[in-house]
């Protein structure tokens, strides 16, 4: 599998940025994620091969993490963290609103794929809670109302 | 290592430094529970179940994870401790079901004896247990993802002690889930030693499950009937409408040579045993067609024929053909029945390796082979040809154990890639065919045969540096496969011999060796004794032919050209191992004593129903030269030993049975005197002789009547009975005994080309070894053994 130039020569330099290769795994991961939109079967038998492991071993790895995924998602991912902080905060009430808003439940994709919805575990900010993380963007200290500006704005984002 | 000393529950204990408090506890008789702790695995530390209280040390530790220290004070046993112990199944039950009466591990489960010891089978938890369903990874593992307890023991054995790695963990925390590589099945060595190691039922096997319970069962310790490795195989057995039926193969409890491995023929390849087409009558060919008959009418003309042809033709027109596969006792008996009452040295088997030529090349040296378990600890091995991993799989686990455990060092030389190269410390990949003998005769300095072994990868500094190394170790084991013969066996001996190596001639079958060593070949007697230095056999056996009589191929040309009266197979499948025209034998009376209806046996006139060797005791060698003995497991109506099927026909033939078999020698002479001046004397006679596990022999069929014989006239067969009959491995020395003269016809030597999902004839009625998808490579040729 190629992926864009880009990208070959940032394995290129991953693979060779560690004392063991397989320490390259999870930004590798991360990085065809960016690009492919999700972990396929072949970037996982492509990273497997690369990085001289197995798939299970790759296969291991991506269930760990919550950040990795094997099947499509919206073009924005919206994690709304429900933890202590966030929880205490309104994290909930948030949640509810975003799948109102959005009109699907965790993990699911809106029927138009602009969106994503994933209820997560804290995901660091909590001195701004409610905190939520839209790809690799966060917002913080979010309302309903905020939620719904921000939503907007990648709504547009998306269209363009 | 320096010793440390410690105390534990106020008993002084000592351990080398570095031994783990678990394990030096377990020195001292102290029993610290634990789920993950595997000995010879790596560490985990995830179950912390092996909670101790150590002094000076602020919480409690697990003893499987601290190494023990110069005055470490360690309690196993208190209130506290027993509590976090319960707290701790308290959380592995609470995603675990609680019906152990329906868990296919009930009664023989870590967990449920925790759960006895430290009751916490009620629960603090609300939480619903997460239920998943049941999974078949592959014909012969289940897994059942509730009961798994995640100790990691599966994983790390998979990949850490058979360097497969088919196992990983996946998701994590409580959702954590064992999963198999190729994400709903497993393409694996399917050896089921995942199942073996697994404390639980969540690792269940295809071959036993649910189908019956382990005290409904009786355990019968004995060896693997497949390769040449000897493993010991404990079969479960229970009674069935034909017998005894075996259910069950592991070694749970690690006695034997191969602690608790097995590979997948030893622990489901038993179930050819009850195949279908097993041959339960004796059959005698009327009007062309094979007819059951009864014994009494079978082994009556087998008998007569035999006599007639041996009366009228001589000898010499009779061929008798032994198997890799019968007890040493049968073939001893097999070939002293051709000597002394056939009058013919036409005797010999399906060779798969060149064990006559590394007879010679080592006689007169001492103590000069190793045996199997120096292959797990000896500090160097130097492997030559052969594939381990696929036709000695205990081998391949001992050598990447003595690898990983013992930081011993591995050379290979082979022509191909094979897995073990993985764990070598050096690997001379060299050309194939020849490419190995001529990789010996460089080792032993002859220069010229460097270029022959030349490749881009293994240029001539690896060469040399790999000799260097080989040459500069000590204590140095060397094995070697069937690519050797003739005079590179001798070549390789003479070299290995100036650096004071061991060495290791691998053959195919369970009992290869055996059938060499007891001397099923034209032209050595037991022993490796050349037929003019065995004057000891000649007299003992009244007489023996001097002349060396036909190997298996000139058999088959005698029979050709009509110069072969009787041929008497014993266990064997010459017709389709040689590929031999059945239309060859059309004027040859042929008996057939076999399993199952083989192609050779569909040639012959008379076809005698015999039985495996977990049907009979007897002993087998391994081919280290491990002597071990077999104990009876299943049974069978309507079969019988092969040794008792030579007696019978002997018998018939008009022989002296009590020369042919020695029983009721000696011992018997005692028993009797149960009263006057000498009977104290044979009743302590008795009492010794079951103190130590000894029979007296009684029967002309009871195999122990022969091993004495074998033990008092095999020369390297003084073995250590003790340790024998104690259940024991005794190393036998029969190639530093032997007398060959002239090693013959290395060309009849074809190797088996196992896999290690074939064994020969067996493989072929093995359900469990035929159904695994890893067995796709179609068979290169019918097995003879
Ligand atoms: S059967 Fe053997 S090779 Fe297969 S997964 Fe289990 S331990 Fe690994
Ligand atoms: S399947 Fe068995 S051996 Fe493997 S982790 Fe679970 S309990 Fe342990
Ligand atoms: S390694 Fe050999 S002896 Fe051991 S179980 Fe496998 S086939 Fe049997
Ligand atoms: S709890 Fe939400 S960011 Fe930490
Ligand atoms: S045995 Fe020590 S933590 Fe599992």
């Amino acid at each position: 599998m190629r992926f864009s130039e880009e990208l070959e020569a940032r394995f290129a330099r991953l693979a060779s940025q560690y004392p063991w290769k397989r320490s390259a795994l999870i930004p590798m991961l991360l990085y065809a994620q960016d690009e492919v939109g999700y972990i396929t079967d072949e970037v996982v038998s492509d990273i497997a091969h690369r990085l001289e492991l197995s798939e299970l071993d790759v296969r291991n790895v991506i269930s760990y993490y919550s950040l990795l995924r094997t099947k499509p998602a919206g073009k924005y991912v919206v994690q709304v963290c429900t933890n202590i902080s966030c929880l205490l905060l309104g994290a909930d009430e948030l949640f509810e609103h975003c799948k109102h808003r959005l009109g699907v439940g965790h993990t699911q994709v809106t029927p138009d794929g602009r969106f994503s919805l994933e209820e997560v575990e804290c995901i660091g900010a909590c001195s701004w809670a409610p905190a939520i993380q839209v790809n690799y963007d966060f917002h913080l200290d979010v309302t309903p109302e905020k939620m719904d500006k921000v939503l907007d704005q990648y709504a547009t984002k998306a269209q363009a | 290592m320096a010793d440390v000393n410690i105390t534990v529950d106020g008993k002084k204990v000592s351990a080398p430094a570095g031994t783990l408090l678990i394990e030096a506890c377990k020195s001292a008789g102290i029993e610290v529970p634990a789920f993950c702790y595997y000995p010879g695995l790596s560490v985990q530390g995830a179950c912390r179940m092996c909670l101790v209280r150590i002094e000076k040390m602020p919480k409690l530790q697990t003893a499987c994870t601290v190494p023990v220290a110069e005055g470490m004070v360690v309690t196993t046993n208190s209130e506290e401790i027993v509590q976090a112990r319960k707290a701790t199944v308290e959380i592995l039950l609470g995603n675990h079901p609680l019906d152990c009466p329906v868990c296919d591990a009930g009664g023989e489960c870590e967990l449920q004896d925790m759960t006895f010891r430290y009751g916490a089978a009620e629960s603090k938890y609300m939480e619903a247990k997460q239920h998943r369903e049941e999974q078949q990874w592959s014909p012969v593992v289940y897994f059942d993802r509730p009961r798994c307890i995640l100790c990691y023991r599966c994983v790390r054995v998979c990949g850490e002690g058979m360097d497969v790695w088919a196992l990983g963990v996946q998701n994590r925390g409580v959702t954590s889930i064992i999963a198999p590589n190729k994400q709903d099945h497993l393409e694996c060595e399917e050896c089921g030693m995942c199942i073996d190691i697994c404390p639980v039922g969540a690792l269940t096997s295809g071959a036993y499950r649910y189908k019956t319970r382990p005290w409904e069962m009786n355990h019968v310790g004995t060896i693997c009937t497949h390769c040449g490795d000897g493993c010991k195989t404990t079969l479960g057995v229970r009674r069935s409408k034909g017998g005894m039926e075996i259910v069950r193969g592991d070694n749970r409890d690690k006695s034997g040579i191969n602690g608790d491995f097995l590979c997948i023929k030893g622990r489901y390849g038993f179930d050819f045993s009850h195949h279908e087409d097993r041959l339960t009558q004796p059959l005698v060919r009327q009007d062309g067609k094979l007819t059951p008959v009864s014994w009494e009418q079978a082994l009556a003309h087998v008998a007569d024929r035999l006599k007639q042809v041996r009366d009228a033709q001589g000898g010499s027109a009779i061929g008798v053909i032994g198997s890799n596969r019968t007890t040493n006792e049968e073939n001893y008996l097999l070939q002293k029945f051709a000597r002394s009452v056939l009058g013919t040295n036409n005797i010999d088997h399906h060779r798969t390796a060149d064990y006559p030529a590394f007879a010679k090349a080592i006689a007169g040296k001492q103590n000069a082979t190793a045996t199997l378990r120096e292959t797990m600890t000896a500090p160097a091995v130097l492997l030559i040809g052969n594939d381990p991993t696929e036709q000695h799989p205990l081998l391949a686990w001992n050598l990447r154990t003595n690898h990983r455990v013992h930081n011993g060092r591995l050379y290979i030389v082979n022509s191909r890639e094979i897995k073990l190269r993985r764990q070598a410390r050096a690997f001379a990949h060299v050309p194939e065919a020849g490419g190995e003998s001529a990789m010996v005769r460089y080792l032993a300095g002859e220069e010229n045969y460097a270029s022959q072994i030349e490749t881009a990868g293994f240029n001539r500094d690896a060469m040399r540096s790999f000799r260097d190394a080989v040459k500069a170790e000590q204590g140095l084991v060397i094995i070697f496969g069937s690519e050797l013969r003739g005079d590179d066996v001798q070549a390789l001996v003479r070299f290995g011999a100036g650096i004071g190596a061991k060495f290791v001639c691998l053959g195919d079958y369970a009992n290869s060796r055996g059938a060499a060593d007891m001397g099923l070949y034209p032209d050595l007697l037991p022993g490796y004794t050349d037929l003019a230095r065995g004057s000891g056999f000649a007299q003992e056996y009244g007489s023996v032919p001097q002349q060396p009589g036909m190997d298996i191929v000139s058999m088959f040309a005698a029979a050709q050209s009509g110069r072969l009266g009787a041929l008497y197979v014993v266990g064997s499948n010459p017709v389709a191992r040689y590929n031999i025209d059945p239309a060859a034998l059309k004027n040859t009376f042929v008996v057939v004593q076999d399993m199952f209806l083989t192609e050779t046996a569909t040639t012959a006139e008379v076809v005698l129903p015999a039985a495996n060797a977990y049907e009979k005791s007897g002993s087998f060698t391994n081919t280290f030269g491990d002597l071990q003995l077999l104990k009876k497991a299943g049974d069978l109506a309507g079969v019988r030993s092969d040794f008792e099927l030579i007696v019978r026909i002997a018998d018939r033939m008009g022989a002296d049975i009590r020369k042919l078999v020695p029983f009721g020698k000696g011992v018997r002479a005692d028993m009797g005197q149960s009263r006057g001046a000498q009977s104290g004397e044979a009743d302590r006679h008795m009492v010794w002789l079951s103190a130590h596990n000894l029979e007296p022999k009684l029967s002309p069929f009871d195999p122990e009547a022969l091993l004495d014989e074998i033990e008092r006239l095999v020369p390297g067969y003084n073995f250590s009975r003790l340790k024998l009959f104690a259940g024991h491995e005794a190393h036998t020395f029969a190639p530093e005994h032997s007398s060959v003269g002239q090693p013959s016809a290395p060309e009849t030597i074809v190797p088996a080309n196992d896999t290690l999902f074939t064994s020969g004839t067996l493989g072929r009625y093995s359900n469990a070894m035929n159904s695994v998808i890893e067995n796709r490579r179609a068979p290169e040729e019918i097995p003879a053994d």
